[in-house]
Order: C-alpha cells, then sequence, then structure tokens
C-alpha cells in the first residue's frame, strides 16, 4: 500500500508475500488464531441448531480482516469498537472460548454485559473493547468521539472501528467520517465488505464501484483491500495505524472480505443468495488461502497443522461443558447499574406495579 | 450576591467547569467563534482554545455520538443542540446509546455526558423554535433530565450535570434566559440532581411544575393569596428521574395538586405524576388529580394570537386553582 496519502483509492496489489515485521512464528499464531475462531464460530452455530444459543452473527468468512486488523493494533494502548460479527476480533485479542461460550449461551460470569445484551455486546475494558449496542453504525461517531478524546489529552491511543458495508449507508457514518477528517483523528474506519446489508447486495446499496472511493469526499485516505489476505490486511493495517499515531488523522480500509452463513442464525439466505454463490464464496476461505501460504513457504508442517485443530477442538469442547454447566444470571442485580449513585429515583420504577 | 440572569448563570456554571476540570470540554454548532446563538459559550473559545470549544458541523446526530464515545473514553463533553426542536436526528444516540451504556456493560462504562440544549416557547418560534421535549427523554432509565427555573439553580445544577456519571439532558427554557433574573452566589455551590424544591409554600393546593411555568405559577399564587388561597408551588428541577418524595409531601399536606407543564397534555409527565400521586397519596386526596398543560396539537404555532391560545398565562392557572379549590 504504497503512496497511501497521495492516491487515496489506491488498491493493494495481493501477493502471498510474508510481511517483513512478521516472524515465522507470529504469522503461524495468527493461523492458530484463526483455526480457533473458526472452531468457535463452528461450535457457537450448531449450539443454536441445538437451541442453547439464541443468537449467532457468524464471523466464517471475515477471519482474516479481523485476525489481521487487530493485530496490527496495540492491545496496551488502542482502542476497538466492534461490532456483532467480530468474534475473530475478540479472540484475537484475547478472549477465552470459555468466555465466549458464557456470551453465547448467556450465562452468569459472561464478561461483556453479564448476559444482558446479545453476544459479545457490551464492554471489555480490560482488552478496550467497546461494543454498546445492536443498533448498525451507532458506533462510529462513538468511535470517533473517543479519538477526539485521545487527540484533546493528547495520548497515542487509536481507535479503530469495525462495521460492515450494510453500516456505511448509516448517516451516522457520514457525519463521522467527515468529523474525523476534519480534524484529523486517530481513527481506522475498517469495513468488513461481505457484500450484504442482511439480503440486501452491493449494487442496491451504492452507485459507486468501491466504497473506498468516498475516503476523498472527506479528504482522508481510503483502500480497498483482499480482506480474505491477512497479510494484506496487515500491512495495510499498520500503516493506517502509522498515519494515525503520526497525527495524520484517519483512513478508511474497505476490506472484501466473504460471508459465508446467513446475516444471523435467524436468516435464511436461501430467500436471497444463489447456492452456487455461496458454495463460489467458500473458495476464498481466508484459513485456505493462509494454510497455503504457510505449507508454500514451509512454516506450517502437517503436525503443526492438526495440533493446531486438535487444542482448539479440545479448548471449544471444554468451553461448552463450562459454560452449558454454568448457571444463567442471579435476578439479583437485575437493578444495578442503572445509574453512577443510585441516589437517583429513590428506587422509583424497580417495581413493575405500583 | 450578584444579580444574574440564567443564562449567564448557565455560562457561569458551565466556565467554572471547563476551568476546574480539564477533561470537561465543549462541543456544538457555533460555540466558538459565535459564543452559541443565544451566547450560553461568549468568550470561552479565547479563554480555552480550540482543542476545548469545538465548533461541529450541522450534523446533530454525530454531535450527541461523538460526545457519548470522548466521556467512553474519559472525557466529559458539553454538547450544545442548538435548539431542542433539533434534537431529535440524537435520540438514537441518547436514547439508544448513552442511556443504557452503564446498564448494557454491566456497569463497565462511565458516561459522563452532557447534552443542553434551549426548549421551549412563547418566544414567536413557531412549531420549529419552541418545542418541548421532555416526555420523550422522561422515559429512560440511564438517563437524567434536568430542567432549572432560576438562575441559581441553573448554574448549581449545570455544574452537577457535569459532574454527573450518567448521562444528562439539561433543558433551558428560551424564555428564561434573559427574562427571570436571581441571586446567585460568588462561592463556590451546586444544586444536587434528582431534588426538587417547594418554591412557595401553601396550605390548599399544590402546583407541581418546572421551567418558565414555575413563575408563572409563583405570580399566580401571589395574585391569589390576596383572595386567601395559599398555594404551594414545587419545582422539580429534575424532571427523571423524578423526586417522589418532595411531591408527594406536598400533596398529603394540601390534599389538592394540579400539574402544570407547557409540554403537550397527552403522555406528557403530568399522566405520570398523576399516577404516583394517585397510587401513593390516594387517601391524602380531596379533589381530582388535575392537569394544565399545553394543547393536543404538534407543536406551537407562529402568529400572536395562535402562539397565546397555546401557551399557558397567569390567568389560566388561577382559573385553574380556582376551580380546583371549589371542588
Amino acid at each position: 500500500m504504497a503512496n497511501l496519502d497521495s492516491n487515496p483509492s489506491k488498491t493493494t496489489k495481493l501477493g502471498l508475500v510474508v510481511p517483513e515485521t512478521f516472524t515465522q512464528s507470529s504469522l503461524l499464531e495468527l493461523y492458530r488464531k484463526m483455526v480457533l475462531s473458526r472452531t468457535v464460530d463452528e461450535r457457537v452455530w450448531t449450539l443454536n441448531r441445538q437451541g442453547k444459543a439464541a443468537i449467532v452473527a457468524s464471523a466464517q468468512g471475515h477471519e482474516a480482516a479481523q485476525i489481521g486488523s487487530a493485530s496490527a493494533m496495540d492491545p496496551d494502548e488502542d482502542l476497538f469498537f466492534t461490532y456483532y460479527r467480530d468474534i475473530a476480533v475478540l479472540i484475537s485479542l484475547g478472549m477465552t472460548p470459555r468466555e465466549i461460550m458464557l456470551s453465547f449461551l448467556a450465562k452468569d460470569g459472561e464478561p461483556m454485559s453479564g448476559a444482558r445484551q446479545f453476544p459479545l455486546h457490551g464492554a471489555y475494558p480490560k482488552l478496550r473493547v467497546i461494543n454498546l449496542s445492536n443498533v448498525v453504525g451507532t458506533h462510529i461517531p462513538q468511535a470517533v468521539g473517543a479519538a477526539l478524546a485521545a487527540k484533546i489529552r493528547g495520548d497515542k491511543t487509536v481507535v479503530i472501528v469495525y462495521f460492515g458495508d450494510g453500516a456505511s449507508s448509516v448517516g451516522d457514518c457520514h457525519e463521522a467520517m467527515n468529523f474525523a477528517a476534519i480534524h484529523k483523528l486517530p481513527v481506522i474506519f475498517f469495513c468488513e465488505n461481505n457484500g450484504f446489508a442482511i439480503s440486501v447486495p452491493k449494487h442496491m446499496q451504492m452507485a459507486v464501484d468501491s466504497l473506498s472511493s468516498r475516503s476523498e469526499g472527506y479528504g482522508m485516505p481510503g483502500v480497498e483491500i483482499d480482506g480474505t489476505n491477512i497479510t494484506s490486511v496487515y500491512e495495510t493495517t499498520t500503516e493506517a495505524v502509522k498515519r494515525a499515531r503520526d497525527g495524520d488523522g484517519p483512513t478508511l480500509i474497505d476490506a472484501k472480505v466473504e460471508r459465508y452463513l446467513p446475516h444471523t442464525s435467524d436468516d435464511d439466505d436461501k430467500r436471497y443468495r444463489d447456492p452456487q454463490q455461496i458454495e463460489e464464496s467458500r473458495r476464498h476461505d481466508p484459513l485456505q488461502l493462509l494454510k497455503t501460504q504457510l505449507e508454500f513457504s514451509g512454516l506450517l508442517t502437517k503436525d503443526i497443522e492438526e495440533q493446531f485443530h486438535a487444542d482448539a477442538q479440545s479448548m471449544v469442547n471444554d468451553a461448552t461443558d463450562f459454560a452449558e454447566s454454568a448457571q444463567y444470571p442471579s435476578i439479583v442485580g437485575f437493578y444495578d447499574h442503572l445509574y453512577s449513585n443510585q441516589h437517583q429515583g429513590s428506587g422509583h420504577g424497580n417495581k413493575n406495579s405500583d | 450576591m450578584a444579580i444574574k440572569t440564567l443564562i449567564e448563570a448557565v455560562r457561569e456554571g458551565m466556565h467554572e467547569e471547563i476551568q476546574r476540570d480539564e477533561r470537561v470540554f465543549i462541543l456544538g454548532q457555533d460555540i466558538g467563534r459565535r459564543g452559541g446563538v443565544f451566547l450560553a459559550t461568549d468568550g470561552f473559545i479565547e479563554d480555552f482554545g480550540q482543542d476545548r470549544v469545538i465548533d461541529t458541523p450541522l450534523a446533530e446526530s454525530s454531535i450527541a455520538g461523538i460526545a457519548l464515545g470522548s466521556a467512553m473514553n474519559g472525557l466529559r463533553p458539553i454538547a450544545e443542540i442548538q435548539f431542542a426542536d433539533f434534537i431529535w436526528p440524537t435520540f438514537n444516540q441518547l436514547i439508544g446509546e448513552a442511556s443504557r451504556a452503564r446498564y448494557g456493560t454491566n456497569g463497565d462504562i462511565n458516561v459522563p455526558l452532557l447534552i443542553r440544549t434551549p426548549y421551549g416557547g412563547g418566544v414567536r418560534g413557531g412549531l420549529y423554535h419552541s418545542q418541548s421535549i421532555e416526555s420523550f427523554f422522561s422515559h429512560s432509565p440511564g438517563l437524567t433530565v434536568v430542567a432549572p427555573s432560576t438562575p441559581y439553580d441553573a448554574k448549581g445544577l449545570i455544574k452537577s450535570s457535569v459532574r454527573s456519571d450518567d448521562p444528562v439532558v439539561f433543558l433551558e427554557h428560551k424564555r428564561t434566559y434573559r427574562l427571570v433574573r436571581g441571586e446567585v452566589p460568588e462561592s463556590e455551590y451546586t444544586v444536587p440532581l434528582g431534588k426538587a424544591e417547594v418554591k412557595m409554600e401553601g396550605r390548599h393546593i399544590s402546583l407541581i411544575t418546572y421551567g418558565l411555568m414555575v413563575h408563572l405559577c409563583a405570580e399566580a399564587a401571589r395574585d391569589l393569596a390576596n383572595d386567601g388561597i395559599s398555594v404551594e408551588v414545587v419545582d422539580l428541577r429534575t424532571l427523571f428521574p423524578i423526586d417522589q418524595e418532595t411531591i408527594l409531601e406536598s400533596v398529603k399536606k394540601t390534599g389538592k395538586v394540579i400539574i402544570v407543564h407547557e409540554d403537550t397534555k397527552t403522555g406528557g409527565l403530568g399522566g405520570e405524576i398523576s399516577a404516583v400521586i394517585s397510587s401513593e397519596a390516594f387517601e391524602y386526596l380531596d379533589g381530582p388529580v388535575t392537569r394544565l398543560c399545553g394543547p393536543d396539537i404538534p407543536a406551537m404555532p407562529f402568529s400572536p394570537p395562535l402562539e397565546q391560545e397555546f401557551m399557558l398565562s397567569t390567568e389560566k392557572i388561577i382559573d385553574a386553582v380556582q376551580k380546583l379549590v371549589d371542588y
């Protein structure tokens, strides 16, 4: 991704390149995380079909985009505004399979919202993750506000905000990008562009060829990349982080990905997608792509590959057992955390009837 | 003590808070060089610089969303929405997001976010510069809605709102800005959120009200005193969550009550307050719980006689009181 500044809509060349910043073990580690994420993802989908997980939004097909970008950030300094499809971002940052299973099964100990919200919503301060709501696109100005706070304070935080192509149509997205560019805020707009807003295809969402071209209208660089190629994602995000950290402002990354499964477990994509197209999308499996790269470079042996899968299965089995045997949250804390200081309202409203 | 207008008190309160706490900053349309269309932030950009006094594009939803994000990342924003009539695009960020951020993160997130906005009519503002918006925001646990009536309260409440770790919608009645003057201490003080105040004590009837209507009710009370009717005026100050205790104490004393607000009647705060009184003070009542409110039309019309038809007045309040006293 050369000359990002001077060429706002430049498309990154795709290539099976191991970035110089990667060591052998770090690229393998990314692959391990992708395998783990996919295994968790497949399991929560199964748990949904078994009637145990009420709702699942799958990240299958998005893993390279999510893990590649998250890995380019500083986990101690930066802030992550995720959305509902970001299982792999959370795994990349260190959320454990046990925690993820608690979230999907809405059990006690769920770390992001105390199981008050849909899975993986709320906040995880230790991992510097915020995902307040289900309302698509509302978090984009919030992420910009967090970046403004970083700039006002003069700290080194860069904010990355994840969203889908559907969210790019929301008015808040426009307002947020405009403001971020005006003030050169340290924020990365990372679009996981799978070409569908639930059922509405790209050509019914926008008249432009590339979502990244919108960046020109805001006065910031935008780049379209192959979001199934983790090295490309990592390199692009690294450059965007550098720009942000150096005070050069925001970047829009349009990462083209595939969505293998319906929008969520409640959706039926057979009503609007050609089965052949879904089948074809799986040919761009980010896991297969990285696996091929790693095997070609001699980094991934059959033994390591088998070990990764066996470890992931074992962790996910453990996590499933753990979450299935966990209790649901007690209603004792039902009214907690309404206000910082519950003096307000004198308990008013804390009951169903007068 | 100095005599100040309500807008001066708001300005002074904000100025002191920005000076006191480096996490406080302010954003909104025309709040910088212009000093705000009502001059609420006059001189701020000179005193605090453009990093802490930020003129935003004309984009209300993101003003709220950006303020919310900055609050979640440790700052204490004061966001101005130029007129309450323009606040609707922020609804999603304030109701859908800010009000439930603490609850939805199981207490992990603080939201020290203050949105202030001029509301209310009687200023020839027509349908889009006169609206009362409080009932829409007073149905969202997690949010605090404040509406001061005096300069003293305005300054004390805005300081408490800046210091609150929860989102606050701060409503300033436009007509009170320069009309209402009052004593404001030079020394540091705050007025607590969530507490109503009895502005005038009385024995025969309670008027529960807020904002500009406090002054009309007080005027009516002074007038009615000449006829031997002793009226108690309760100023809610915080509209949500509401101070039930002060309301009930007053109603239990007088046995008769009118809830007075400029906002349209149906679905307004009056209905909720009435329900609380009926449920908690039924056996003390000596007459029907009564509402005197703006009429059920979309908003206040522009032309003078039409506007006057909408607005409450001292005369309308006196009539309502006499009717209930005679009940």
